[in-house]
């Protein structure tokens, strides 16, 4: 049974979040529960916003992977608990980094850095913390706008979310 | 139908309309930041719509769909608050509108999670995160527009006065409100009306913005009787399903 499960769960680690193709639904945290009996599976996902619009695809993707492999797949949206920007893995992290943008502080830094009042928040391109925040509002609803004082870049910067 | 279902409605409906109003400055935006963070803010308030709505339709079962509940009403059967439908004009305008709905909007998020219906907790849980960050937004716009130049002064000032009329609708509790907060399921709305006033009061003050003292209110919007704008809004929003029934991208 155990082996089973391994294969479902690797089998969702191929998915990825459309608007940050390098981060797998696992490390983003977005899937909260995966249970197998026999060949029927239910995953069961949370949104990283209410609105997010990747979460569409992200459940079609999910049961076309296990389909194709033979499951009988049911993807459930749950809205309880919410997710948080604690659950992205320290692989996430990384990739996001290594994608251009920057991981999640914790809340007060963030709180702090969204507000204009610290420079905390690292250069993706590099590494300087003399950074600005340019718009609270970024790309897609996760991120925020900054920019780096040091090499000029812009860098998006994905917000904390608790 | 059930309570629960008309309120449901009555919570998504100020969302939407709002976030349809929101929706419309794509593009048109005074700049490329504002412009992405309207449309952001537009997209939560639609994500936590879908919410409501999806939870509605399964209440309501038949053929009811997200979309249906949406769409496929007559104006007077959308319950939105009239401060949520006013037009966009200009941006000190549609700062004020977004303002003074957030500062109402954050206090029910946070009496909605103590509801003691599961589901209606869950999507304030969900939507708290994303109302404060809104309301953080259109505050410190309100004190950058009124704490900044003659002009922006004016120009925020003139919004505060023309929508403060629209406020007090707000806070009066229809029978519907009162049944639900009697049922534990929905808000107190007196209690709100403490939180909102503290916050709004607090940022006009460093905005340099005076509190209008007219006692003239609008109400209505969520009896159904809405003003004038409403059915144009809707001719836009619902074109394509009225057009195209069962029409699906
Ligand atoms: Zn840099």
């Amino acid at each position: 049974m155990t082996v089973v499960v391994n294969e479902v769960i690797e089998l969702i680690r191929e998915v990825s979040d459309p608007e940050i193709p390098v981060l797998s639904i696992m490390d983003l945290g977005v899937v909260r529960d995966v249970e197998v009996k026999q060949k029927d599976v239910l995953v069961k996902i949370t949104p990283t916003y209410s609105g997010c619009p990747a979460m569409d695809m992200i459940s079609t993707e999910i049961k076309y992977k296990l389909d194709q492999a033979g499951y009988n797949t049911t993807v459930k949206l749950i809205l309880a608990p919410a997710w948080t920007t604690d659950w992205i893995t320290e692989n996430g992290r990384k990739k996001l980094e290594a994608y251009g943008i920057a991981a999640p502080l914790e809340a007060s830094a963030d709180k702090m850095a969204l507000m204009g009042e610290s420079r905390m928040v690292k250069c993706t391109n590099c590494g300087s913390t003399n950074t600005v925040l340019v718009s609270q509002f970024g790309s897609t609803a996760c991120k925020a706008l900054f920019k780096c004082k040091d090499c000029l870049e812009p860098f998006d910067y994905f917000k904390c979310l608790k | 139908m059930s309570k629960l279902y008309d309120y449901l409605l009555l919570l998504g409906d100020s969302s939407m309309i709002l976030g349809h109003r929101l929706s419309e400055l794509c593009g048109h935006g005074p700049n490329l930041e504002t412009d992405i963070a309207l449309t952001n803010i537009s997209l939560d308030l639609f994500g936590q719509v879908r919410n409501y709505f999806q939870y509605a339709a399964e209440m309501k079962g038949e053929e009811a769909t997200e979309d249906s509940i949406a769409f496929l009403r007559l104006p007077h059967e959308y319950r939105n608050v009239l401060l949520a439908e006013q037009p966009n004009t200009d941006f000190a305008y549609i700062i004020a509108r977004q303002f003074l709905f957030d500062a109402y909007h954050l206090p029910l998020m946070e009496a909605l999670i103590e509801s003691k219906d599961e589901q209606v907790a869950a999507i304030a849980h969900k939507s708290i995160k994303e109302v404060r960050y809104h309301l953080r937004f259109s505050s410190e716009w309100v004190k950058r527009l009124g704490d900044g130049t003659e002009v922006s002064h004016q120009k925020m000032q003139e919004a505060i006065d023309y929508l403060w009329p629209y406020t007090k609708e707000l806070f009066e509790e229809t029978p519907l409100e009162a049944a639900m907060k009697t049922e534990g399921i929905g808000a107190d709305l007196n209690a709100l009306k403490v939180k909102y006033d503290a916050h709004v009061q607090g940022v006009l003050a460093e905005a340099t913005i005076n509190i209008p003292e007219t006692p003239f209110a609008h109400s209505g919007g969520k009896n159904g009787i809405h003003t004038e704008h409403l059915g144009f809004l809707l001719a836009d929003l619902q074109y394509m399903q009225r057009a195209y029934p069962n029409m699906a991208w």
